[in-house]
């Protein structure tokens, strides 16, 4: 491998988290596939399978565009599939030649023997734990939101099987439930939801009774408020054996987001400069780090 | 249908509770060392090597069980922690070990092969595909179920999988899907799945207002209550919060789990085993609630009329609401 390959830093935008309309995924992956210097795209529903009648005739043009666009397209699955219907399109996902994410452990038995990735919602936090995966067929592990910088780089570091990826950009994915809070504060029945959840393309706010910004929901899953926005120097992450960052959807502008990081992890921009940057976006909330730096994931700590 | 009597899994938080749960009548208890390694890691509470041995053989001379549960996600280069916590349950003599990690599932299924493994609830296997993978990976031979799914789901399970299940039917309830909630880690910096708590009582204030007394965690106002009104533990997910132009208990009203009336439900859809939350309740806790869900097991098992549980648990509601959680499919 050349001195190059060495230090690059690699850009994942992860999965949708929200209850987009199909037109919408169209037009924010169009700009995607043209715009954004994104090398992997992960697409597909991971929170809810009750979304995924609307959003499934979406994506084969989705995946189209994106390829032709030069972008390596990872199938992500849902993180809590619980029915039939849901547990069959992890199944169905998993058989894909295309590189797949798995949340879930459902997903490991149809998928054991051929590459994968692991997403947050998998519980990966140590080294023989990540071992037992690699060994599997885990070739990107992007560990759970709670874990620190210096844990998942001791971690890359114990494990060259496989390369280590952090939740560097969106709002946090903190828990998934049975229970739908968007039909509980409309009044509804999950099995009869009436997806308000579309009204919400960020996820609902969710304050204390004193107004400070907390947490947002997202139909069964929940998520902070903050946006994260951890921005490490590249050669922090080169020297802890980090080599992706992940950028997660939401309705500011993507291709700008991607850009910043891009700059970031090239060394053309200093970390306090990308923050700055990051800071004038319409974001849905502050921009906060405290995970990255093994702080309550609301802090905020700056530099890397 | 199962044709062998459900076994009741009773919590013991400390010696003098194991003896108490066992004397109720339990059929096993389950407890965890004095350390990061377990779910319940709260100061005066848990088990050092010598306890549970003393526990172990108590038990045993009284025809129950200790299952060890070692169900936290071991630290990055600190792995070894937890596979001693392993040996040493084994050596114990312990009936079973709980635990959720895969490099704690690897290290019992490839070193101790003659001692039980169960899946812990924090590995939030609910479905046949996930059961039947740790199943074939480690050879678990029960799994705790997770607390989101209802009895008609849990029976089609049960039909799908060849491993016991275990179900919570009494005590604190997770809304959220247990290990892999990160809420109380977002807010305090320490979690159940990297530290065994949840809302941490480190970070808990009571502020005394002008209004009356807000209850935080970390700074976060979780509830807040008037004069005179009886002032609730800041547990994060069961708060009041502002969504959507509502104020509500967005998450979970302060209610617990008490499927009492649900036993025979659950032996008809298969379940094993009956477990009982509650390992940093007191022994008086524990012998009341074992005691009342023994005559209830047994009266279910004779085969007759479900004993009221929630009238021979009356002393201990403490005033707080119950819920047969999502057992009843509109929890959801």
């Amino acid at each position: 491998m050349s001195e190059i390959a060495l230090t690059e830093i690699a850009l994942t935008l992860g999965p949708v988290f929200f209850h987009w309309s199909p037109d919408r995924l169209l037009d924010f992956y169009r700009r995607i596939a043209d715009e954004a210097p994104i090398d992997r795209v992960h697409v597909g529903e991971v929170v809810c399978g009750k979304r995924m009648p609307f959003s499934d005739p979406a994506w084969p043009a989705v995946i189209e565009r994106l390829e032709r666009g030069g972008k390596q397209v990872v199938l992500a699955t849902l993180a809590a599939p619980a029915t039939v219907r849901e547990r069959r399109s992890v199944e169905d996902l998993c058989g894909d030649e295309r590189l797949v994410e798995i949340n879930d452990v459902s997903g490991l038995p149809s998928r054991s023997g051929k590459s994968f990735i692991t997403g947050p919602f998998l519980n990966v936090y140590n080294e023989a734990s990540a071992k037992f995966l690699i060994q599997l067929g885990a070739q990107t592990i992007c560990p759970p939101v709670e874990l620190s910088f210096a844990a998942i780089g001791a971690m890359a570091l114990k494990c060259p099987g496989a390369e280590f990826e952090i939740f560097a950009f969106g709002r946090l994915p903190l828990a998934l439930s049975g229970r739908c809070y968007h039909a509980r504060i409309h009044g509804l029945h999950k099995d009869s939801c009436q997806f308000t959840c579309e009204q919400d393309p960020d996820g609902l706010s969710v304050d204390t009774l004193d107004d400070q910004q907390f947490l947002a929901v997202n139909g069964v899953q929940t998520l902070s408020n903050q946006v994260q926005a951890f921005c490490p120097a590249p050669d922090a992450l080169v020297s802890k054996g980090v080599r992706r960052l992940r950028l997660s959807p939401q309705t500011c502008d993507m291709v700008e987001v991607a850009r910043i990081y891009r700059r970031l992890a090239d060394g053309k921009e200093e970390p306090e400069d990308a923050r700055f940057a990051l800071s004038c976006l319409d974001l849905p909330g502050t921009l906060v780090d405290g995970y990255a730096h093994a702080k309550p994931g609301w802090h905020v700590t700056a530099p890397a | 249908m199962t044709t062998t009597r459900m076994e009741l899994v009773c919590p013991a938080g400390t010696p003098a509770t194991l003896r108490a749960a066992v004397q109720a009548g339990a059929d096993a208890v389950y407890c965890g060392f004095r350390d990061e390694t377990n779910a319940r890691n709260f100061p005066g509470l848990n088990f050092s090597r010598d306890e549970l041995a003393e526990g172990v053989r108590f038990a045993h001379d009284h025809g129950s069980k200790v299952l060890v549960a070692i169900n936290t996600f071991a630290r990055v280069d600190d792995v070894d922690i937890w596979k001693k916590a392993v040996d040493m349950a084994a050596e114990s003599g312990a009936d079973a070990i709980i635990a959720a990690d895969f490099a704690v599932l690897d290290h019992v299924a490839r070193n101790h092969k003659q001692i039980r493994l169960h899946l812990s609830v924090q590995a939030a296997a609910a479905t046949p595909e996930a059961i039947g993978f740790y199943a074939a990976q480690f050879g678990i031979r029960r799994v705790v179920l997770p607390r989101v799914l209802s009895l008609q789901e849990i029976a089609a399970l049960n039909r799908a999988i060849d491993v016991e299940t275990e179900a919570f039917v009494f005590g604190g309830l997770c809304v959220m899907i247990e290990g892999r909630c990160y809420l109380s880690s977002y807010a305090t910096g320490k979690s159940p799945n990297l530290n065994g708590v949840c809302s941490p009582p480190e970070m808990v204030s009571y502020d005394e207002e002008p209004s009356g007394t807000a209850a935080r965690l970390s700074g976060f106002t979780i509830d807040r209550y008037g004069r005179g009104q009886p002032v609730g533990y800041p547990t994060l997910c069961k708060g009041r919060f502002k969504a959507g132009e509502k104020t509500s208990h967005l998450f979970e009203d302060p209610v617990s789990l008490n499927a009492g009336g649900m036993i025979s439900g659950l032996k008809a859809a298969g379940v094993t085993a009956l477990k009982i939350e509650g390992r940093q309740r007191g022994k008086g806790y524990v012998s009341e609630v074992v005691r009342a869900f023994r005559k209830a097991v047994d009266a279910v098992e004779e085969g007759g009329e479900a004993v009221d549980v929630d009238r021979l648990l009356a002393g201990q509601s403490e005033g707080a609401r119950q819920t047969a959680g999502a057992y009843e499919k509109k929890w959801r």
